[in-house]
Order: structure tokens, then sequence, then C-alpha cells
């Protein structure tokens, strides 16, 4: 207890130096860029910068995956020749339901529902309800799908921010259904909010016989080149996935902007042959389920490329490019929650959080010295290797800090002390009671031990429960608080009792300072 | 000579009859506990935008800020703010708005934040955006629900750990005590006005945790004086536990407290409600550990205590 081995002091020393290295990165450059220099990155509230969280529209989801499943079935029937009556698609159900022809071809249509292709396995149930057969989508299955479609969306939202120029961004899943976004600096985030919140889906589609009414296959939707309502056929005859580029010019005829596209050779066929069938009607380019335009096709367009001029300005125009190179996303996102903080305020919190943390320090160890002596400033040395080890720890994890969290590295130096005062007036207490100095220091850091372990063992479950059920700020309170215990521990026990050990060895005074 | 402490709270020899005030500081503590209890109903925590949702935009305009002329600039876009209050210097301002009704409240929640921006910046040119939240009924709710979970779950884990490590009693003192303290502080913050958000959850549960803390210590000395002192009575036993940890107790409060304090004085708008909380919560924790947790335990009763940590070779 009292004589350290040769090797655990290299050990001690060690970590200390290893941890003073490890903090050096997050004060100067790195002199090469091939050195691993890791540092502690600063939180959005001190850095300034805008949090975004981002909620998978499901219903949408649930709608598109009905509707194909619609299309299939019919198809389905249709090719097997058996007969359906009264097709229904139910949004407020998820499900698909219809009358069999006749009671001979129930039991035909019944399996040949149970048949169809599954994306996700137990995609939908089939049931049987009066006289009709059911089709249900399955809630399970549809987050299964809206994890892939997550996955899918973290993608493309990162193409689009990429393609603003945001810098070091960082995109998330959080959850099932949600995209955790943030862009540090980015006091203005109106851009980056209407980017992702276009879907961004293009389709090219026939508008229905009659434009002015819907008819079965057919959908009224919104023209907003002429504000007005037309009819446009469900069927897509050439979707924007077959999209290779996409660009923003200056139109040579009107001098407005426009929109170019290429489509590679799948679409670029698809879109020859429906021109091509269908010269002297119109055709409509739609986004997100709103036309942009509804030209009348001239000519059949076989090169695969083509201009969309829609009143855009230079603005509209290349966001649009934009979004079509970085792809649809599966389904509409909605921001659910926006945080954003100026850089002003980012640079006053830095401030206010090395302010506090330095007058916070120098308070403890003045009064360390005035109430404990010596062994006093043997615990701030201490103290002040447990606040570069904190910081060391956190580099190394290259994790985040943030103002509650620069708090937490603040109270754990305050409650760190507690440590040195326990062992202190142990020490003290046992000179009292005429026990020798070695003695006296033996017996105080073997009984302080236990209650030290003790009072740290419960505010470390504590704040890991804290990390592990709490959110945003309060996590990274909860991370600074139990790594900053952990720092305790290894600097009151073995750093601190090592100091007064040395000292004892030195000095062989008759009687302790306490 | 440097090398020797300067200072003491308490003198050593001291013995301070702490036991005598027990029945004073348990009723002075229910009453207060119970008070809180009765303000945290009427009227109630002021939630902050985490928990409550809705939009708050903080800003500084050139020169000093004119509410009437940024209200009525709302107003003209069609924004009912619910207040535009000053904070800070007079040239900041705080715009908050509740969450709106209706189905697509989500939406209108995040193009209201937008709205304001654009608005004020159109009113007051050249004023600077500190801060746009906008935090979304669903999200809210979510956040209120895990926020609380994490206390919930920190408590049950600081609980079993005592339980594991004392003796029954001990245990059941040990929560009636942080039970006090945590309503107290409750009512501290119903008091206050401060917001009643994510950081604040994180505060009470570090009171909780320190709290708890500080009676491991002098309950570790109570289960030490137990087995020492064999036919002292219970009573004498306790103060003199108090007294000989009392240095300590007090110690590590002015730490912790020292260590909060600029927090509470230059943290800026994020902690001061925080730190202030906190600093409360030390000074609440500290007198139970003295006026409440001992003074339970001897309720408790004596017998049962003695037979908890009998050994055979005793009597």
């Amino acid at each position: 207890m009292m004589y350290y081995s040769r090797l655990r002091l290299l050990g001690v020393a060690g970590v200390c130096l290893i941890g003073l290295l490890l903090c050096l990165p997050n004060f100067m450059r790195a002199p090469t860029p091939s050195l691993p220099w890791r540092q502690i990155h600063l939180g959005l509230d001190l850095r300034g910068g805008s949090y975004l969280l981002l909620q998978l529209d499901l219903k949408s989801l649930e709608h598109d995956r009905l509707q194909s499943l619609q299309d299939q079935a019919r198809q389905t029937l249709l090719d097997k020749s058996l007969g359906y009556r009264d097709f229904q698609k139910d949004d407020q159900t998820a499900s698909l339901s219809f009358a069999p022809r006749s009671d001979d071809e129930r039991a035909a249509a019944l399996k040949t529902m149970q048949d169809l292709p599954v994306v996700v396995p137990d995609e939908f149930h089939v049931t049987e309800a009066n006289g009709r057969i059911v089709l249900t989508l399955q809630h399970d299955a549809m987050l299964a799908r809206a994890r892939d479609a997550v996955a899918q969306s973290i993608e493309i939202v990162r193409r689009r921010i990429d393609a603003t120029g945001a810098i070091d961004p960082s995109i998330a899943r959080e959850g099932d259904d949600r995209i955790v976004v943030e862009l540090p600096g980015v006091s203005d985030p109106e851009r980056i909010k209407t980017l992702l919140g276009t879907t961004a889906r293009l389709t090219f589609r026939l508008l229905a016989p009659n434009p002015s009414v819907a008819s079965p296959g057919s959908t009224m939707l919104e023209d907003i080149s002429t504000h007005s309502q037309v009819a446009v056929q469900d069927h897509v005859d050439v979707d924007g996935t077959d999209l290779t580029n996409a660009g923003a010019v200056i139109d040579q005829q009107s001098g407005g902007w426009a929109v170019t596209f290429q489509l590679n050779s799948a679409g670029a066929t698809a879109f020859a042959n429906t021109t091509r069938a269908n010269v002297g009607k119109r055709f409509a380019i739609v986004l997100d389920n709103k036309v942009i335009e509804a030209p009348n096709i001239i000519n059949p367009i076989t090169a695969g490329s083509g201009q969309i001029t829609g009143g855009f300005d230079a603005h509209s125009a290349s966001d649009l490019a934009l979004l079509l190179r970085a792809g649809a996303l599966p389904a509409p996102l909605a921001v659910i929650e926006q945080r954003t903080i100026g850089p002003s305020l980012g640079a006053a919190s830095i401030h206010a959080g090395i302010i506090s943390l330095g007058v916070g320090f120098l308070l403890v160890v003045v009064f360390m010295v005035l109430f404990y002596g010596r062994f006093g400033l043997y615990a701030d040395i201490a103290l002040f290797a447990n606040l570069i080890l904190m910081v060391a720890i956190l580099s190394l994890f290259q994790a985040t800090l943030t103002l509650p969290g620069m708090a937490g590295m603040l109270l754990t130096l305050g409650m760190a002390v507690d440590a040195n005062i326990l062992i202190n007036e142990r020490i003290r207490e046992e000179v009292k009671r005429g026990r020798g100095p070695l003695q006296a220091l033996q017996a105080g850091f073997e009984r302080a031990t236990s209650t030290i372990v003790d009072s740290n063992a419960t505010a470390f479950l504590a704040h890991v429960m804290l990390f592990v059920f709490g959110t945003g700020p309060v996590r990274n309170f909860a991370l600074t608080i139990t790594i900053g215990i952990v720092t305790t521990l290894f600097t009151t026990l073995l750093l601190s009792r090592f100091l007064v050990v040395r000292w004892y060895a030195l000095a062989r005074p008759k009687e302790l300072p306490v | 000579m440097l090398s020797r402490p300067l200072l003491r709270f308490v003198r050593d020899d001291r013995r301070i009859n702490f036991m005598r005030g027990r029945h004073m500081g348990l009723i002075v503590s229910a009453v207060l506990s119970i008070a809180s209890v009765i303000l945290f109903f009427q009227p109630g925590l002021k939630l902050g935008l985490d928990f409550r949702g809705g939009i708050i935009v903080e800003a500084q305009t050139p020169g000093a800020a004119d509410f009437g002329k940024l209200r009525s600039a709302l107003e003209k876009a069609g924004i009912h703010p619910d207040a535009v209050q000053a904070f800070g210097s007079p040239r900041d301002v705080r715009i908050s708005i509740n969450a709106p009704e209706g189905a697509d409240r989500e939406a209108q929640t995040q193009k209201l934040v937008d709205g304001v921006k654009t608005a004020i910046s159109a009113a007051e040119p050249g004023t600077q955006v500190l801060r746009a939240d906008a935090v979304g009924a669903s999200v809210s709710s979510e956040l209120f629900r895990d926020g609380l979970l994490a206390l919930g779950f920190s408590l049950a884990m600081i609980l079993a750990y005592i339980w594991i490590r004392f003796e029954r009693e001990f245990a059941i003192s040990a929560v009636v005590t942080l039970i006090l303290d945590l309503t107290k502080t409750v009512g501290f913050l119903a008091i206050t006005r401060f917001e009643f958000d994510l950081v604040m959850v994180a505060a009470l549960l570090t009171i909780l945790g320190y709290s708890t803390n500080d009676k491991v210590v002098v309950y570790d000395r109570i289960r030490e004086n137990l087995r020492k002192y064999r036919t002292m009575p219970l009573r004498e036993l306790l103060d003199l536990s108090i007294n000989e940890t009392l240095n300590r107790t007090l110690g590590t409060s002015m730490t912790v407290f020292l260590a909060a304090l600029p927090l509470a004085l230059f943290g800026g708008s994020t902690l001061t409600g925080f730190a202030t909380v906190m600093l409360f919560g030390i000074v609440v924790g500290t007198s139970s550990s003295i006026f409440i947790a001992a003074p339970l335990l001897l309720l408790m009763g004596e017998k049962r205590l003695r037979k908890g940590s009998s050994t055979p070779e005793a009597e």
C-alpha cells in the first residue's frame, strides 16, 4: 500500500503523459495531414449551426405500397384470367379488397393473392370477409420498409446537403423512421429545409383522354404553370429513377431558365416508345404530384434527353437540377424539430463555458490548499491531471462537447476532490487517535477507499442511465460526468496517493500536515 | 508553514447535539416538502420548449429593441406571438409561440419559425438571430417521456445500490430523504419559474446523485460505529457519526458549490437556471444528510438496527 512498485509508478506517469499528448491536438493544427489528429468536436451550441430532426412519412410509404400492390394484384388476376369486381383501396386500414367474379374462382383468386411476391417477409395478410378477399399490410413489415427507406434517404439527404456546400454535416438515423441532420456553421437552414422537404419524384405520364375530368385510372393534379387542375393518368411511362444527369441552363428560345435532363438507356427507350406512339397528345411532367408542365408531343424524342421549362428562375432551376441529380426520396421527409444557434451565441457560449471552467477550477484549487494544506496541493495536482485526462478521453473518441458537457466537466472537478477530502479526514482522525504518520496514512487510504468506491458507484450508475435514456444536451452532460468518474477514480486512488507516498518517502516527517 | 491546513469548518473535538433538533428538522422538512408538492400542482412548473413544443426565436437588434414595433410586424405577417420579451441586454429580444393546434401542426410549427425570422429581419434590418428553435408536438411529448424515464431509472438504480450495500433501515431512510430533497427542489423550480426542460432533468439527477453520495458517507460511518461501539445508545451514536463526518460533509458540499457557482454567474441563459437549481440542491442535500437522514434512522428504532448488524460473538 505504501510502496509503489516501479512498474506501477511508470504506469501512472505513463497514463498522465499519454493524456497530455492526447490533449495537444485540440490546441494546434496537424503538422502533417497524415498524423492521426484526434480532436474534440464542438457541439452545435458552441460552434453555431443547425440541427434538424426529420421524420419519414410512413403514411405515404404505405400509400405508395398499396398503390403498387393494387397494380400488381390486378395485373396478376388478369394474367390468370380471373375476374374481380369492385376493387377498393382503403388507406385508413392500409388494405385492398375485391369480390371475385364468381364463387368458382374464389379459391383460385385467394391462392393467387397469397402467392403475390413480397418486398419484405410477411408483408401483408390475405383474409376473407363478407365474400370479399382482403389484403392488409402489416405494421411490422411497414416498419421494416421504413428502416430501409431511412437508409436510402440518408444517402440522398447526404448528396443533397453536400451539393449545397455545407461543411462537415452529420447525418444519422434515429429510431425506425427518423433522421438527424447537424449542420455546423449553417445559421439559416431555410434552403436546406426546402431541399430536404422536397421528395423530388419526377414522373412522365400521359394526360387522360379528357384532361378536365378524372376518369378511372387517372387523378386530378395541380398544374403549377397554369394554376389549374388536369387529369393525369396514374400509369407512369418514364420514372425519374432512370435519370442519369440534370442541369440548369438558359433556354435558347425563351431566354428563361430551364432544367435539362439525360435518361439512361432503359429510360430513353421507354421515352422514345411513349412519344412515338402518342405524337400529338399531351404528356405531363409531374414532380411530387404537381404538374410542372404538360406540353404537346410534336416529334418522338429518341435521344433520351430533354428539357423542362416551367417558369423557373436561376435559383429554382439549379435547386431542381440538384434534387434530380441526387435522386428522389423513397418517401417525403418532414422537419419535426429544428434548433439553430447563431454564430455569435455560439462564441458567447464557448466564452461562458471556459470562464466558468476556469473560475470554478480556481475556486476549488484555492479551497483545497486553504483547508487541506500540502495534501490539498497534491489533490489539486491530481485535479489538474483529471481535467487533462477527461479532455484526452473525449479527444481520443472524437466526442462532441456541448455547453452542458462543459458543465458536467466542472461538476466532476467539484466532486472529484471529495475522494481527497475523505482520505484526508480519515488520516486526520487516525492521527488524533495517536497513530504514527505511516500507520495513519495507511489506515486513512485503506478505510477511505471503500467509501470512495461506494459513493462513485451510485453516481456512475445514475449517469449511465441518464446517458442511455437521455437525449440531446442531457446525453452529453451524462457522458462527460461518466468519463469524469472513471478519471476521478484513477487520479484520486492512484495519482494523488502516489504523490503523498513519494513525499512521505523523501521527507520522512515526524508528523503529518493534516 | 503553508503545508498545514489554514482553515477548518468545525473543530475536531466539537460535538454538536444534532439529534436534539431532530423533530424540528423533520417537521420543517415535511412542511417545506408538502408546500412544494402544492406548488407543483398550483401554479405548477413552467415547461421549457423541450417539453412544451412550439417556437422560440432569440434575436439581437442593432439598437435598443422596440418590442411594440416587432410585435406589430409579426402580427402583420399573420403570426401571433405568445410573448415578446427582453432577456439579457436591452438589444436582446425573445419571441415565443406555443405549438399551433390542428392537423398539420408539425408543418405549421416549422413554417412559423421561418416566418418569425423573416418578419423581424424586415422590421429591424441588421437583426441577428441568436437562436431559433422549433419543437413539434410529437417530439416534445417524447422528450418529456424520455426525460422522466431517465429520472425514474436512475432513481431506481440508486435505490437498488443502497439496498444491496446497506441494511433495509438505511435504504428506507435514504429513499424517504431523497424524496424529501427532490420535492423541495421541484418546489424551488415552481417558485423561481425557471423553465423545466431536459437540462433541468439533468440537474435534478445530479442533485439526486450528489445527495445520495452524501448519505452514503454518513451511513457508512454509522454502520462502522454500530460495530465499534456496541453499547452506545443509538441517539448518541448517530450524533457522534454526524460530527465525525461533519468536516467532510461540509468540505465536499463546499467544493461542489464552488464548482457550480461560476456556472450560475457566467453560464449564460442555458446554464444559469441549471446551476442555480444545482446550488439549491446542494444546500438541501447537505442539510438533509445532517438533519433528516440520521434522525429517520433513529425513528426506525434502535433494536432493529442493532439486530441488523449483530454478529454471533456479540453480547
